[in-house]
């Protein structure tokens, strides 16, 4: 039983893109797109959520992340609140459920969740009372949606429909939340073939599973791809023996214009941000014009919006076809 | 229990006369036509064919400012508006293909306004089946329809246009 899907389809938390629907997928992007032509007018907000709280709460710090949520609820007419809470690992089980009871208690609408722990999303939408919805902002090595629906926006406005494409990404897979997420949405929206280029050590094992096509050559991965998605190295999460160097992992991996001659002449290159400048990218690279990386953090916006009206719409009267036919 | 369907054509028709008086009793020279999505745009395109209007059909989608998206949530295709020109100080006609309780048009005249101040906003509607909720009303109308409340009208297109009775379940 799905904790983010009722039985009729709605969407009640955005926890992972794993299994959603294509219908959903597709949906979200579609609102995103609405969404986008919003932030273009002069008024950049719309009334769609006035009077609801959304409360940030991020155990694990994020600039970006947090400011674009931030954003986004705020261009959708909504309260927002946002709670650092400073990252103790051992302060989740109980302290975190009275936590939660006592912003409940406020009346908030929603918690857009960032933790270090895998998991933590799911056991906050699994305690939070009805009616309330909680959307991943990442949580340990698990799930990342957003940014994963955001990046397959960009692939779509940049490139069009993705049965087409081979989408090429790079580096470290195996402590990023960001590829899993990723592959799930890249293969469920129809992308025509999704690669991973990493080294063995950078790999997480039954990779392939889920759909993809496993790299250890950064040449041979990129060969004749439309789009390449390139990974932040997580230098923090990196213990051990997995590297020699930093500047070896750029020898093999880092995108440079040399590699990126390999590529289809119209490739994109994408990042979630930030860049480890000359690690993963060449900075001549990451500036340049096959670079859609700006409009990946502007994009963010718009996605989640689509995906806080979403989860945030219908949930006293959840009916799957929702205004299509109501009275005008 | 089934009702005689009206022609859209023929609707269409008699919109644009009762359109082109009010242009002309208010002395209206070149109107700006925005077609509210899906159902109002097709009626806009098929009036801007009928009464020659210069200025482009603009489209407008409401779903982000209706007072109905915490009980019924966002539909599931949102459209997006498009809006090519300036509306400031120009006549507007608001179009949509049926009115009934007026909350959609109240939801597009907030939408509208997020575009700029228009000089003068007319309402026009193909189809109006009664049952407001607002102190909404249509300044050009096709056809005032008797339907009972259970019975939901709705206009399919845009090739062609016709309108379709859907019952509610009791």
């Amino acid at each position: 039983m799905s904790v983010q899907l009722e039985p009729n389809g709605r969407l009640r938390h955005l926890l992972t893109t794993e299994g959603l629907p294509r219908e959903m997928l597709t949906r979200i992007l579609d609102t995103a797109e609405s969404f986008s032509g919003v932030l273009g007018k002069s008024v950049k907000k719309v009334p769609l959520l006035r009077g609801r709280t959304i409360i940030n709460l991020f155990f694990e710090p994020s600039t970006r992340t947090r400011t674009t949520f931030e954003l986004a609820a705020q261009r959708l007419s909504a309260d927002v609140l946002n709670i650092d809470v400073a990252t103790s690992s051992t302060s989740k089980g109980e302290s975190l459920l009275d936590m939660l009871r006592n912003l409940e208690a406020m009346q908030c609408d929603a918690f857009v969740v960032r933790h270090a722990d895998s998991g933590a999303a799911e056991f906050i939408a699994r305690h939070v009372r009805p009616g309330v919805a909680v959307i991943n902002a990442g949580d340990g090595r698990h799930a990342h949606p957003t940014q994963a629906l955001l990046d397959a926006f960009t692939i779509r406005r940049e490139k069009g429909p993705l049965e087409p494409l081979t989408i090429a990404i790079v580096g470290d897979i195996l402590h990023s939340r960001v590829a899993r997420s990723q592959i799930h949405a890249l293969l469920g929206l129809g992308a025509g073939q999704v690669r991973v280029i990493a080294p063995r050590t950078l790999l997480p094992r039954d990779i392939q599973r889920l759909g993809v096509r496993v790299y250890e050559d950064m040449d041979a991965g990129l060969e004749g791809a439309d789009v390449v998605m390139m990974l932040r190295l997580q230098r923090e999460r990196m213990r051990g023996a997995l590297l020699p160097s930093e500047s070896e992992f750029f020898a093999r991996f880092g995108l440079t214009e040399k590699r990126l001659e390999r590529t289809h002449p119209d490739s994109i290159v994408m990042h979630p941000g930030p860049v480890n400048r000359g690690v993963e990218l060449d900075p001549r690279v990451a500036d340049g014009p096959r670079s859609v990386i700006l409009r990946q953090v502007t994009n963010g916006i718009a996605v989640r919006m689509a995906v806080m009206s979403i989860v945030l719409g219908g949930y006293s009267d959840a009916t799957e076809t929702g205004l299509e036919e109501s009275p005008s | 229990m089934s009702t005689e369907l009206p022609d859209v054509a023929t609707l269409l028709d008699s919109l644009a006369t009762s359109l082109n008086a009010e242009f002309e009793r208010r002395d209206i020279g070149s109107p700006i036509l925005v077609g509210i999505h899906t159902g109002g745009v097709w009626v806009a395109e098929a009036l801007h064919e009928r009464l020659a209007a210069r200025s482009p059909v603009a489209t407008l989608e409401v779903a982000f400012h209706r007072d109905d998206h915490a009980t019924s949530g966002l539909k599931a295709s949102v459209q997006s508006s498009d809006v090519p020109i300036s509306l400031d100080g120009r006549t507007v006609v608001l179009i949509d293909d049926v009115i009934q309780t007026g909350r959609t048009i109240r939801a597009a005249l907030n939408a509208l306004f997020d575009y700029g101040r228009p000089g003068r906003v007319l309402l026009a509607v193909l189809a109006d089946r009664g049952g407001r909720e607002l102190p909404i009303q249509p300044d050009a109308l096709g056809e005032q329809l008797e339907l009972p409340t259970v019975q939901r009208i709705k206009l399919r297109g845009p090739h062609p246009l016709h309108f379709t009775v859907e019952e509610d379940a009791p």
